[in-house]
């Protein structure tokens, strides 16, 4: 018996041993917690499935198809190549996470080849930082479920501690010299098929869709957003329109195909105008119709549009649902005790200290999250008692480390600084969190 | 015969693409031998960001996309 090897399996039947000898088996059993924990689980999916999927989530993995399509990672790694500017590169790598990296298997040897091959330490770190936390689709689930204030916080704050960390990693290894690959970065140029302005439109015009289809009923007294509540969907209308020439005239959709797509929406549009839902979901089948069986344009773009998306789609979906599930079985909703009291989440994270908002940035960072399920995650332990500033302490620490993360980055660049880098987001964390904290009490 | 070694991390792309590589292999009937390369300080050696990445012969002939069977026996023809 090799017990160098064996301990684990010894450590691990002892403790599930353990756990089973003192279950509370009578006490749970009268508490109700298992009950409600697995109603409350039922209600929060149930929750995000009437609010959250089909405005949102949908048009949402459309987008981020789109960026992965149509957006050229050689023309903005142009900026962050080994003769970039340098003042350049730190700001480009801290907002180009929003249009590169969809998951961390993009973000991961992005940042190896800019540490290798291109800038450097410091931008490398930077958008290794900030990619996670700004990209389309986090961006858009944490501002619909969490807030708009919770959601901006998240952008914002990445992008300036992004830059921040960057410097600093630079300044503290400035003496070392890196070994650079030889290899310059041979990015396949990139192929210009339309000119950026008319990319640009298509993207406003899906993002328009999103947006204002998603406009919640404001609560304050701001009269432009009550006007803008009350036509939202007018809004979504015209911003679908543009997508739709858009479409026809610039990505090789036949006119008539588009006016087949069109009709049945503008149909259920007129039939059942309390259920704007049902227009919207007809325009999204009509949207997969003429990518994916759509026109024979030059180069499959439309049906890569399509894959690219899907892909997503089957990717996030389940852990979004499990996600949810675990979530809402464990914390419960707002005013509803899942499996784990209130008063522990209180407790520990509860208010603005520093030991609440250090804690929840160390956890975070070593825990993994799997893509954007720290959305209900954190949704669970706000509703629990979490206080704003720990909360947003563990988005910015969270989906950007994890410690299999912390494994691959510590192949790259070594284990000084790798912890390092670790040391800084976990104190960037915490101190953006109490700031946080204390300006939105 | 030719060498194709396929970039990449390990997500779910890279394994359609090894994968989509022996379709084209095979359909071509030529003998190739297959390289996974999983390590990101060897991806980057070969000057490819983003995965996966296709090389044959010690050649990148793509990367960031999954190539379908038939686009990559064009390159295997070459």
């Amino acid at each position: 018996m090799n017990w160098k090897e064996e301990w684990k399996s010894l450590a691990l039947i002892l403790v599930v041993f353990g756990a089973c000898y003192y279950l509370p088996v009578e006490w749970l059993r009268d508490s109700r917690r298992v009950d409600n924990a697995l109603w409350e689980a039922l209600h929060l999916v149930n929750w995000y499935a009437r609010e959250h999927v089909l405005l949102c989530l949908v048009p949402a993995f459309f987008i981020a198809g789109a960026v992965g399509v149509f957006v050229s990672q050689a023309a903005v790694m142009r900026y962050l190549g080994p003769r970039a500017n340098k003042f350049l590169a730190y700001g480009v790598a801290s907002v180009s996470g929003s249009v590169l990296a969809v998951c961390s298997c993009t973000i991961l040897p992005l940042f190896a080849g800019i540490y290798r091959m291109g800038a450097g330490l410091g931008p490398a770190s930077a958008f290794l930082y900030s990619g996670p936390a700004i990209n389309i689709l986090a961006i858009v689930l944490t501002t619909a479920v969490l807030g708009p204030e919770l959601g901006t916080a998240r952008a914002v704050g990445a992008v300036v501690f992004s830059i921040v960390i960057g410097l600093a990693m630079h300044f503290i290894f400035r003496r070392e010299e890196l070994a650079k690959v030889e290899a310059a970065a041979a990015m396949p140029e990139p192929e210009v098929a339309r000119p950026l302005w008319q990319n640009a439109l298509y993207f406003a015009s899906m993002v328009g869709i999103l947006v204002f289809a998603n406009w919640g009923r404001p609560s304050g007294g701001y009269p432009l957003f009550q006007v803008i509540y009350a036509n939202k969907w007018a809004i979504t209308i015209l911003f679908a329109l543009a997508l739709a020439l858009i479409l026809v005239n610039w990505f090789g959709v036949t006119a008539w195909k588009m006016l087949l797509a069109a009709a049945p929406v503008v149909l259920l549009a007129m039939v059942f105008p309390e259920q704007p839902t049902l227009a919207f979901v007809a325009g999204v089948i009509g949207l997969v119709v003429l990518t994916q069986r759509g026109s024979k344009d030059e180069n499959g773009e439309l049906q890569e549009w399509f894959d690219t998306s899907w892909d997503f789609a089957k990717k996030i979906l389940p852990l979004l649902l499990y996600g949810v599930l675990i979530s809402g079985a464990l914390l419960g909703r707002p005013g509803h005790e899942g499996l784990i009291p209130s008063q522990w989440i209180a407790g520990i994270v509860g208010g603005n200290s520093f030991a609440a908002n250090f804690f929840s940035s160390l956890v975070g960072a070593f825990m993994y999250f799997a893509t954007l399920t720290e959305v209900p995650i954190l949704q669970g332990l706000i509703g629990a008692g979490m206080g704003k500033g720990p909360a947003l302490a563990l988005l910015l620490a969270g989906p950007a480390l994890s410690l299999p993360n912390m494994l691959v980055i510590r192949s790259v660049m070594g284990t000084k600084k790798t912890v390092v880098f670790v040391g800084l987001v976990v104190i960037m964390a915490t101190i953006t969190g109490m700031l946080y904290g204390a300006l939105f009490a | 015969m030719k060498k194709i070694q396929i970039l990449g991390t390990g997500c779910a792309k890279c394994n359609d693409l090894a994968e989509n590589a022996r379709k084209a292999a095979a359909n071509l009937g030529i003998e190739v031998e297959f390289e996974k390369i999983t390590n990101l300080n060897d991806i980057v050696k070969f000057g490819v960001m983003t995965t996966p990445g296709l090389v044959i012969d010690g050649k990148v002939v793509s990367q960031g996309k999954l190539l379908k069977p038939e686009q990559i026996m064009a390159f295997l023809q070459k």
